[in-house]
Order: structure tokens, then C-alpha cells, then sequence
């Protein structure tokens, strides 16, 4: 049986994989490259829903770990190194690392301490790439060339690079369908619900929650290796808060807590930003509009939203 | 040597009064109403442009930083009853998506009214120029003048909360809310006030800044996060340990983009040290906040509960 | 059976000037039910959060099994049998109440860094669930979500959920707070069953079931042990029929 959670899931994945031709076909394959980048923004929510909406943790530094997939491509790069399951090993390898480090020492805390604290290291991160002159300094660099698959350059080819993400997207979302089933993610949900409750059941609860980081982390750190090679240009910007932000709005915006949600929260997010920027130079005042509107008249997220508007209450 | 160390000391000290005036209104509005306000950088932003505006249309400085005081309190007040009080009840995370938004509407209003192009306040002359300070080394009034404003605020503040009744309330009000309410004490009004004093004293933070610095839509976001390093290395809710933090975190950031290099190229004579310092230098402060968070997972002056 | 399974000294515990574990000692014999009674701020919930290690305590030692535990966190201390329930229900409320016992199953059961095998399937976790559930009479609301039973199921379930971990002594802290006559009456035929498995320390203002289960009674007040004793030699302390029987209307 499926729910209709994991049905929504099963068409929107069947939606993306005939996106490609159907726009080909009607001579708009340019926007295929718009739903690569949202299918990345997709995996990075996916990951910053599993700690943000399974463990509540309030993470604000999140997009320190595009930057660093993203320059793991950039650095490799240099160093001759263009194949992409080296890179995405390195990215995931260097993003476990920052976040071992500076979840111990963010996760000692609480609540607003917690946000701060991971706004701060994703700061810091954020001036240690600004610092690397080599690789542009503030303006970033552009990649040379795409990342390549056992020595093949297939991913210059866009659609060869919209599958592949798809095909992560669709990995990510698995894996973290079963592991929020899984054992790990039921003493995850339960720190969530009652973390005094799940020590005095016996839970030392810190090393699960910062497993969850760490994983949450890597599986960014993914997404950045994918949005170097869409974007064929790396900046800190990609690191920055304003980054971490949007990132935060794409789960909350798609129902936070739920897998399906925090994905479709980033199709629309990016879509909409795509869409808006089309339209208007200034488009950040409206989506800021829109983004106060929605917290404060409608805290579940777009979820709630449109279940209220067609009836249907609160989508369990 | 030592004198251009004296230098960059007193130009940190600057910049971490600064911070301090941006960081004094963030601590109150986290320990009283544990509020997490990511607009208040745009506060500091709004204060340097109106500024801008202020003395360009009276043609005088003075005028202009008398008006934007009280014109950032009116941005503070206006956002406080419209977005403010209904998030007060709400999880952070509603607060932290909400002024996130402010932060989006309020950048991008102001470049559609100011432009994206920076501004320039001129300096009122009585502050131009600059003193000797040791050997041929001059500092600029200007920057005295802002540590002396900054000083005198950071000594008002102290009065205020430490001598007065309403120090008194807020002082009860961060560690027990309901306390200050069964004392009969309207809490909104309180709040509101607080509020509105906070935006005013970063809005006085941007206007000082404005002849200094040039006046850009990103200027809040910088000293937003260094605000929160702040109020996390001197402990939330805490006046005294923001005003230490603020300095440490404005002395050390400011030496520390200067001489880290220095130092390093001293210490390893390799070229590579030059970029090692460069790369250390502005992570200095963050590094700083994690180790008083090893130390003291409160911050210096924060209460030592949970 | 007159082993000292718990054994605690010159306990104290202070917020600010209030001290609301004033020199605590007491022992709790294995297999006994130890009663604390006290009115209502004695000072028995934050008792029990030092002993249970919520709490740390300013000075003192508290030993249990013969080991020093003082500065043990509740983890630790519930996977040695330590086990406590809560004066205010604390559930999972997302979870089922089956998830809400099974997870307290699963923390003494192998590791919980599994992470693609379906936690709901385990048998062995639900089975030994179910059985906690048996025990305190809430089977058959196994599948709903725990935010949904009535308060009276939420206290069941809480003592399944202290159950479920296996505790050799139980800290009860109200655990009839709140329930109907009928549930209460059901509860206390629980406990009376479980006395022969589990060492106890009950808190209690029903003296009705404190006088029915209770081995051994320690008053508290303000923070002190005032009295320690039998049952019967409690309700006959004079001293204590005016610190606290007095205004309880006792029922022997
Ligand atoms: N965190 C705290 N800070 C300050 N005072 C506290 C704190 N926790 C408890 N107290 C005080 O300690 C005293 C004892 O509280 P406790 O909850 O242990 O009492 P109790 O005996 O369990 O009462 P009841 O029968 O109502 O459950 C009370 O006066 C309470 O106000
Ligand atoms: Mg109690």
C-alpha cells in the first residue's frame, strides 16, 4: 500500500523525467536546465529537511555545504582531478568533516543559540572561501569544464546531466524515505517530539542528532558538486546566508516534516524565483511579501495552505 | 610596529562599539522576549540611508542624525505592532522565516528607493581632520568621536537598566515574564518599547557609520551575523557581556585582518603564509565564539541554567 | 530480602535561597515499595529528577546497586534499571502508542544506527511492546496516535512506556495523578502485581493506594524527611498527622 504522500512523490517524479522531451519538443529546451537547478535545490532541501524537520534542529548555516561540494568540483578541478565520483566523494568527505566539528559544537546548545551558532559557522565558512584568492576570491571562478563520468565528458550534454540528477534526486529521496522509517529515524523523530522523554527511556540523544547532521550535510555537500557542473561557475555566494535562508524556505514552504513536501517546496521555490525574475527586476520584495504572508497567515506551509483552500484539513 | 598596532587597536575598538550598538538592541529583544530577529541588520542599513537622505535634505549632519534617530524608532515601532507581536508566541522558526523576509522586502525597498549604487555622507567639519597619536601616526576624529557616542550610550544604557524602573522590569522581564506581568505591567507596552529602542540605537549604529563606510544595500548583513557572535560569546539577554564581546570581536576581527598575515609570514617566511593569514584572519572571531562555547556553552555574562 | 537496592545521602538540592532537597537520606530495600508522601512543593518531583539524574544535585550521593551513580546522566542510569515515570505525561505525541512503547524497547534492544530496514516491522520491538501494553490494559488502542487517547490512557501509557525498559527500580512519580476511580483502582492492581518483579519508589497523594502498596513511608517537607517508617507506624506519627495527614483526610 502507499500513502498519498508516496504516490505525490511517484508523479512528481514521473512529471520530471518527461519534462526534458515535451520541452525539446516545444522548442523550449533552455528550461531544462531551470529544472536541473531546481531538482538540485531539491536534494539540498531533501537533506536540510532531515535535521531541520525530523530533528528540529534550526539550521541556518546549511548552504556552507553547497559551497563546499561546489568548490570540491572547482579545487579538484585545479588539481586535474575532473571525475565526478572522486569529487563527490571528496565533497561529502570534506562537508562530514565541518559538520562533525561544528555540529559538537553547535548541538551543545538550544534554540535560538543553535540558529545562531550555525549562521555563524556557515559565516565562517562563507569568508574562508572569499579568502581563496587562487579560486577568485569574492567573484568566484568559472569551471572549466563539466565534470566527467569514467573519463567521459557525457555530462556536457545537458540532458545527460538533468537524468543524472534526476536519478540522485530520486536516490536521496529513497534513502531518506527509509531511513526516517528506520530505527535511526524514529529515535531522530522522537528527540524531536520530547528529547527529555527519549533519555528517560535511555537515548544518549547527542549522537544521533549529530549523525543526522553529519549525513544531512554530505548529501548537500551532493547537491553542490551538481549545481557546479549546471551552473559551470562556483562564487561564495553559493555559501551565503541569504543561501542558507532560502534554503530553509523551500522546506517550510513545501510542508516541513514531510520528504515530498521539502522537495516540492524547492521545485516551486526556484520555480517561482525563475518565474518572478522574468517579471520583475525587484522580484525579492515579492517574494519576501509572500514568504510574510504565508508565515504568518498560514504556518503549516503551502501544504496547509492549499489543503485549506480545497477542504481537505490538515494533510497527515 | 607598536604603533600601528595601537592604531588598528583603536580602530577595532571602533568598530566594536559599533557592533555594540547593533548587538545592544539584538541581546535585549533575545533575553526579554527570546525574540530572534534576523531584520536587525536592516535596521543599521535603513539608519545609514536615511541618514543619507536626512543630511542631504537639511544640508547638515547634524540635522540629519537628529532626524534619523527618531525616524529608525518610527521603522522599529511600525514593524513592531504590524509583523512583531504576532510572532512572539511563535516557534523560532516562524520568527526566523518572517524576518527573513523583512530582510528581502526591506533590501530590495530600499534599492528601489535609494538604487543599488552606494552612497556617500559627508563629514560635518567640526569632526573632520585628525589628532596625532604617537610618532607620525594620526587618528581620525571622526572615529573618536564615534567610540566617545558609543561609550556614552553603552553608559546610558548601563544606567538606564541598572538604576531605573524600567531597568528593573527588563531586568525581571528576562528572567521571568510572567513575573513582570503580575506586577501589573502592561508587557506589551513594554515590549513595543524595547523594541523600538533597540531599532533606534542601530539605526544611530548606521547613521554614525554612514561618512565612513559606503552606504550599500548589503551593509546589514554583515554586521547582523558579527551581532550574533556577539550576543553568543557575551551571553544572551546580557548588556555587559555584549558591550565586552562587541569589543573583543570588533578589536580582534580588525588586528586580525592586519596582522595575521604579518604575523605568519614572521613566523613561517613562506609566501603561502601571506595567504594563510588572509584566510585565518576573518574566521579569527568565529573561532573565538567556538572556543567560549567549549568553555562556557552560555557565553561569558550568560545565565548558567540549561 | 533486606538488600539495600537504592541508597541515597545528605542529598541537597537549592534554587537560590529555597532549598527544596534538604539533606535527603533514605534507602529503598530490593523488592520493597517505598512510599514518599509529602504536600504538594515538598520538594518530591525534584527528588525524584535526582535521582532518575534530570537533575544534578548540589551535594550528595546517591548509590544504587552498589555503585555510586551521583554523577551518571538518566541514560546511563535507565539502561542499569533505572527506570522513572513522569508527574506530567510525556509522550510522543506523533507517534502511535505501540511507537511510544516500541521505541523504549528498542533503546535496550541493539543499536538504533540502523537506517534503511522499516522500524515498524521489527517484531521483536512489537511483540515485547504489546506485552507492556497487556500489562497496563491498553492494547486495544495500540495503533492510534498517542495524542489521542484520553488523559487517564496517557498515565497507562506512561508506566508501560517505564515498563518497557525493563527497570529493576521504578521511580513513580503521581502516577494515579489525574486518572478516574476506575483507572486508579486498575492502576494500583498493576502495581500490586509488580511488586514482585520491580523494586519501587512510589509518590503518591492518594493515601488510599499509598496504605495498599506501600512496605515503607518517608514524609517530606520542605524539602526534609520528617518521618520514615512502616505504614502503620506513619499513620500513627503524631508529628506527621499534623504536618500532613491533618488536611489529607487519610483513608486507612
Ligand atoms: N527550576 C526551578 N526553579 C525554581 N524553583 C523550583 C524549580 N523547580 C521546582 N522549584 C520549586 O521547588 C519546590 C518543590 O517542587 P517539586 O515540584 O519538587 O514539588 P512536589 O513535591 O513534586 O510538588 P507536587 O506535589 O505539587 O508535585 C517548589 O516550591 C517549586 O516551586
Ligand atoms: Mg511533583
Amino acid at each position: 500500500m502507499m500513502s498519498r504522500r508516496g504516490m505525490a512523490a511517484l508523479i512528481i517524479f514521473a512529471l520530471l523525467a518527461v519534462t526534458p522531451p515535451v520541452l525539446i519538443f516545444m522548442g523550449q529546451g533552455f528550461f531544462a536546465s531551470v529544472v536541473t537547478r531546481m531538482m538540485i535545490y531539491a536534494i539540498a532541501a531533501l537533506s536540510l529537511d532531515l535535521i531541520l524537520g525530523y530533528g528540529a534542529l534550526v539550521s541556518f548555516g546549511h548552504a556552507a555545504f553547497l559551497g563546499i561540494g561546489a568548490y570540491a568540483v572547482l579545487m579538484l578541478n585545479s588539481l586535474g582531478v575532473t571525475d565526478i565520483a572522486a569529487q563527490f566523494g571528496a565533497a561529502a568527505v570534506a562537508a562530514a568533516v565541518f559538520a562533525a566539528i561544528t555540529g559538537t559544537i553547535a548541538l551543545r546548545t538550544r534554540g535560538v543559540y543553535f540558529i545562531m551558532i550555525t549562521l555563524a559557522f556557515g559565516q565562517m565558512l562563507y569568508f574562508f572561501l572569499i579568502s581563496l584568492s587562487v579560486f577568485g576570491g569574492d567573484d568566484g571562478a568559472s569551471l572549466p569544464a563539466r565534470s566527467t563520468i569514467m573519463g567521459q565528458g557525457w555530462l556536457d550534454h545537458d540532458l545527460a546531466l538533468f537524468y543524472l540528477v534526476l536519478g540522485i534526486l530520486a536516490l536521496c529521496f529513497l534513502g531518506l524515505t527509509r531511513l526516517t522509517m528506520s530505527r535511526f529515524g524514529r529515535v531522530l523523530i522522537g528527540t524531536r517530539e520530547d528529547a527529555l522523554r527519549m533519555q528517560a527511556i535511555g537515548f544518549r540523544i547527542l549522537p544521533y542528532q549529530l549523525t543526522a547532521y553529519v549525513i544531512s550535510a554530505m548529501i548537500c555537500s551532493v547537491a553542490g558538486v551538481l549545481l557546479a557542473n549546471q551552473l559551470e561557475y562556483v562564487s561564495p555566494q553559493l555559501a551565503s546566508w541569504q543561501r542558507s535562508g532560502e534554503l530553509i524556505i523551500m522546506v517550510v514552504l513545501g510542508g516541513i516534516g514531510s520528504l515530498t513536501g521539502a522537495m516540492t517546496g524547492a521545485l516551486f521555490t526556484i520555480g517561482l524565483e525563475e518565474g518572478m525574475a522574468r517579471i520583475s527586476e525587484h522580484w525579492k520584495l515579492y517574494f519576501g511579501l509572500l514568504l510574510l504572508a504565508v508565515v504568518l497567515f498560514s504556518p503549516g506551509g503551502l501544504a496547509t495552505l492549499a489543503a485549506r483552500i480545497t477542504g481537505k484539513g490538515r494533510p497527515e | 610596529m607598536s604603533n600601528l598596532l595601537l592604531l588598528q587597536v583603536l580602530n577595532g575598538a571602533q568598530f566594536g562599539i559599533l557592533l555594540f550598538l547593533v548587538a545592544a538592541g539584538l541581546t535585549l529583544v533575545f533575553g526579554i522576549m527570546d525574540f530572534i530577529n534576523l531584520a536587525h541588520g536592516v535596521l543599521y542599513m535603513v539608519g545609514a540611508y536615511l541618514m543619507a537622505s536626512l543630511s542631504m535634505l537639511t544640508g547638515s549632519f547634524w540635522w540629519g542624525l537628529l532626524l534619523t534617530l527618531p525616524a529608525t524608532m518610527l521603522v522599529g515601532l511600525v514593524l513592531e505592532v504590524a509583523i512583531f507581536r504576532r510572532l512572539y508566541d511563535r516557534p523560532h522558526l516562524d520568527q526566523v522565516l518572517a524576518t527573513f523576509a523583512l530582510v528581502m522586502i526591506l533590501s530590495e525597498g530600499v534599492k528601489i528607493i535609494w538604487g543599488a549604487a552606494p552612497l556617500n555622507v559627508s563629514m560635518p567639519n567640526l569632526l573632520s581632520g585628525s589628532i596625532p597619536l604617537a610618532g607620525p601616526i594620526r587618528f581620525p576624529v571622526y572615529r573618536l568621536a564615534i567610540i566617545a557616542a558609543g561609550l556614552a550610550t553603552a553608559f546610558g544604557l548601563w544606567f538606564v537598566i541598572g538604576r531605573t524602573r524600567i531597568g528593573m522590569l527588563l531586568r525581571a522581564g528576562a528572567h521571568d515574564r510572567a513575573m513582570v506581568s503580575a506586577l501589573g505591567v502592561d508587557i506589551g507596552r513594554l515590549f513595543m518599547l524595547v523594541f523600538a529602542f533597540g531599532a533606534m540605537l542601530a539605526g544611530f549604529a548606521g547613521a554614525m557609520v554612514s561618512p565612513i563606510l559606503s552606504v550599500d544595500p548589503g551593509m546589514g548583513d554583515q554586521i547582523l551575523i558579527l551581532g550574533f557572535v556577539v550576543i553568543v560569546i557575551g551571553g544572551v539577554g546580557s548588556i555587559r557581556g555584549a558591550f565586552v564581546a562587541s569589543l573583543l570581536v570588533g578589536i580582534i576581527d580588525t588586528v586580525g585582518r592586519i596582522f595575521g598575515p604579518i604575523v605568519l609570514k614572521m613566523v613561517l617566511e613562506l609566501d603561502a603564509a601571506t595567504q594563510a593569514g588572509r584566510t585565518v584572519a576573518p574566521m579569527l572571531v568565529y573561532i573565538l565564539m567556538a572556543a567560549i562555547l567549549c568553555w562556557r556553552p552560555n557565553g561569558l555574562f550568560g545565565r548558567t541554567s540549561a | 530480602m533486606s538488600d539495600v537496592l537504592l541508597q541515597v545521602r545528605g542529598l541537597r538540592k537549592s534554587y537560590g535561597a529555597l532549598a527544596v532537597t534538604d539533606d535527603v537520606s533514605l534507602d529503598v530495600q530490593a523488592g520493597q515499595v517505598h512510599a514518599i508522601i509529602g504536600p504538594n512543593g515538598a520538594g518530591k518531583t525534584t527528588l525524584i529528577a535526582q535521582l532518575s539524574g534530570q537533575l544534578s544535585p548540589d551535594a550528595g550521593r546517591v548509590v544504587y546497586d552498589g555503585n555510586d551513580i551521583t554523577h551518571l546522566d538518566m541514560p546511563g542510569r535507565v539502561r542499569r534499571g533505572l527506570a522513572r515515570s513522569f508527574q506530567l505525561t510525556r509522550i510522543l505525541p506523533q507517534l502511535s502508542v505501540l511507537e511510544n512503547v516500541a521505541i523504549a524497547v528498542q533503546a535496550r534492544s541493539g543499536s538504533s544506527f540502523r537506517f534503511w530496514r522499516g522500524a515498524a516491522s521489527e517484531a521483536a520491538l512489537n511483540d515485547q511492546a504489546m506485552e507492556c501494553l497487556s500489562e497496563v490494559g491498553l492494547a486495544q488502542k495500540a495503533h492510534l496516535p498517542a495524542r489521542l487517547i484520553s488523559h487517564g490512557e496517557k498515565r497507562q501509557l506512561e508506566l508501560a512506556v517505564a515498563l518497557a525498559t525493563r527497570p529493576r527500580l521504578l521511580l513513580l512519580d503521581e502516577p494515579l495523578a489525574g486518572t478516574g476511580p476506575d483507572e486508579a483502582a486498575m492502576l494500583v492492581d498493576l502495581l500490586a502485581r509488580l511488586r514482585s518483579r520491580v523494586t519501587m519508589m512510589l509518590i503518591e497523594h492518594d493515601m488510599g493506594a499509598v496504605f495498599q502498596l506501600a512496605d515503607r513511608v518517608s514524609v517530606l517537607v520542605y524539602g526534609r524527611i520528617v518521618a520514615s517508617g512502616t505504614p502503620d507506624a506513619i499513620r500513627d506519627d503524631p508529628a506527621v498527622r499534623t504536618a500532613y495527614l491533618g488536611e489529607e483526610e487519610g483513608t486507612p
